[in-house]
């Protein structure tokens, strides 16, 4: 397990998001956390990334536990993430958002910055082609040097990926990634994911509404509804399951 | 790529060699009254640009030059003043013994005054940081007041509302001009590398920022304290060049004057604080002829005092109204050019 969410509650005051809710994610699986709105996958992403602190359980990440770490040191240890709502630094260039994911990487001083030592000049050099390699490898390369926020809407959520993976992570974390896409791009998309998934080592887990891209894409779905998981398993019988279908459809025999 | 690199470098070169060649013959030819001018607008460059690092760049609405500025002024004018011209000072108290024993050269003023600046600035920076918001804003607002209300109630360092006199005049174009140079070059420096790059993502959106793993509190710490450590240092400047100074002298209104030279010139532009600096001193220099008698066709109106304020605000609404982001935006001087180019094709 290079993920394992160990018996989580999440209270917001009075209201719990989530409820005593544990899983576990294989290496190199794509897994997906589906339910419907409200239902807590949110919040499940936020307390694995660090900006919401359990109420109640732990998460371990290579069997270590998270609790206590700041969101930007969650990142150093390998798990990054994209947004909802695509969420790209707005002034810069499509290069210099793929750039910020090597922050932490880049090898120089305050001091060396400032008095452009060799160091600087080599260290800058290299965090740029591996940015431009990744850019090349989602076949956006092309756009480098424009603002990042003119891009079309698919290619702006390719950018937002590729700066996910310049933190060289070993988890990656979608919050709706084909949200707002036309059918081709979503198909475009999974591709991507998968291929990514091969090339770079990935596991990733995924929050997503769309059951025929969940379906194409997952090995694995946990579906959460109320905060409370209904269902683990296999997406392709996650939507024969009748408390799946009651909780999206919502159930006219109990009312 | 490569090419355009070392094209960038030469234009860069040429225009630090131009600067340095105008200082020289600034400081052979022009008279007392415009070096006087250049000297200022050196001094204030070297304090927009810096106040821009954490404004602009880094997004952090803050008030705090004046006093940094005043720091670095009363660090600099202790270490310079002679212990004879501080015996007959000091009027309403006498000055602690160590007062006195203080001294040391022009240079090591100048950088003790920026490092007790930016150390202040890493105290300021450790709670205000911790939290989101506009905290930084009322916190070093009242950092002002306070640094005001201490110079004026600790006369046995500060000499009161007094002030300090009798500073030596060290500051000249070479210096002022000099250090504004490397101010610009050192935050150049930093604004394109992974630090100014980290800041810049910190103004544009933090959660995505820490969600890159960008440590946002170190990067608005460094922001803040280099901002500091060349406010210090640009006050120290000032102290040389004024010869006195007075608690009043750092009032909120050189913060102000500061916020309306970078909002015009463009928030998050270093370029932009540099035009916005020479517009703003030096045209308010330049638009003194307003307050006189004009005459114009013939006739001759009486003198106007305040005339030069009404254009001057004038200008600026008008600015703002044509420009909303300032004059150069976020851009700098080389982006302006590309996207002319693009343009032109």
């Amino acid at each position: 397990m290079i993920l394992k969410i160990d018996n989580v509650t999440k209270n917001f005051g009075g209201v719990t998001a989530i409820n005593e809710t544990s899983f576990g994610v294989s290496p190199k699986e794509i897994f997906g956390l589906i339910g419907p709105n409200g239902a807590g996958k949110t919040t499940m992403f936020n307390i694995i990334t660090g900006n919401y602190e359990p109420t109640l359980g732990e998460v371990y990440f290579h069997n270590e536990s998270l609790t206590g770490l700041k969101p930007h040191q969650i990142v150093r240890k390998g798990i990054a993430r994209t947004f909802q709502n695509i969420r790209l630094f707005s002034s810069m260039s499509v290069l210099e958002n793929v750039l910020i994911g090597f922050d932490f990487q880049a090898r120089y001083g305050f001091l060396e910055s400032i008095l452009r030592f060799p160091r600087f000049i080599g260290e800058e050099k290299r965090i740029k082609a591996r940015s431009m390699e990744i850019l090349d490898y989602f076949d956006i390369a092309g756009f480098a040097h424009d603002k990042a926020v003119d891009l079309s809407y698919g290619q702006q959520r390719k950018v937002e990926i590729a700066r996910a993976l310049a933190t060289n992570p070993d988890l990656l974390l979608l919050d709706e990634p084909a949200a707002g896409m036309n059918p081709f791009e979503t198909e475009e998309l999974g591709e991507i994911i998968k291929k990514a998934r091969d090339d770079f080592d990935l596991t990733v887990l995924l929050i997503e509404h769309d059951m025929k891209f969940v379906n194409q894409l997952c090995d694995k779905v946990l579906v959460l509804d109320y905060g409370k998981t209904i269902f683990e398993g296999k997406p392709s019988d996650a939507i024969k399951d009748q408390e799946v279908i009651s909780a999206y459809l919502g159930d006219f025999h109990n009312d | 790529m490569q090419l355009t690199f070392s094209k960038q470098h030469g234009i860069n070169s040429a225009i630090v060699i131009i600067a340095i060649w105008f200082i020289w013959f600034a400081s052979g030819h022009f008279d007392e009254y415009t070096v006087r001018i250049l000297n200022n607008i050196a001094i204030f460059i070297i304090l927009a640009a810096s106040y821009n690092l954490i404004n602009g760049v880094t997004g952090q609405f803050s008030l705090e030059p004046n006093g940094f500025v005043a720091i670095g002024a009363y660090v600099t004018a202790l270490l310079l003043v002679s212990p004879d011209a501080k015996m007959y000072q000091y009027a309403i108290v006498d000055p602690y013994p160590f007062v006195l024993t203080l001294h040391a050269n022009f240079f090591t003023a100048l950088i003790l005054g920026g490092i007790f600046s930016a150390f202040l600035a890493f105290c300021l920076s450790l709670p205000v940081f911790r939290v989101r918001g506009d905290y930084l804003a009322i916190v070093t607002l009242g950092f002002g007041f306070i640094i005001k209300i201490l110079a004026i109630n600790n006369p046995e360092v500060t000499n009161g509302s007094l002030g300090l006199n009798d500073i030596p005049e060290f500051s000249n174009l070479y210096w002022t001009g000099g250090i504004a140079i490397i101010a610009v070059i050192v935050i150049l420096n930093i604004v394109n590398s992974k630090f100014g790059r980290a800041m810049k993502a910190v103004r544009d959106d933090e959660d995505a920022a820490i969600a890159m793993g960008v440590n946002t509190f170190k990067a608005k710490t460094l922001a803040f304290c280099t901002s500091a450590f060349f406010e210090g240092i640009g006050g120290g400047l000032l102290a040389a060049l004024l010869t006195s100074i007075s608690p009043d002298l750092f009032d909120f209104f050189f913060t102000f004057q500061l916020l309306i030279i970078i909002v015009l010139g463009g928030l998050g532009s270093t370029t932009g604080a540099i035009i916005g600096t020479v517009l703003v001193v030096g045209g308010s220099e330049w638009m003194r002829f307003l307050d006189e008698p004009i005459t114009l066709f013939g006739h001759t109106t009486a003198a106007m005092p305040g005339m030069r304020m009404v254009v001057f605000s004038l200008a600026l609404i008008f600015i703002m109204l044509f420009a909303r982001e300032g004059i150069m935006g976020k851009r700098e001087l080389k982006e302006l050019f590309k996207s002319r180019k693009k343009g032109g094709k």
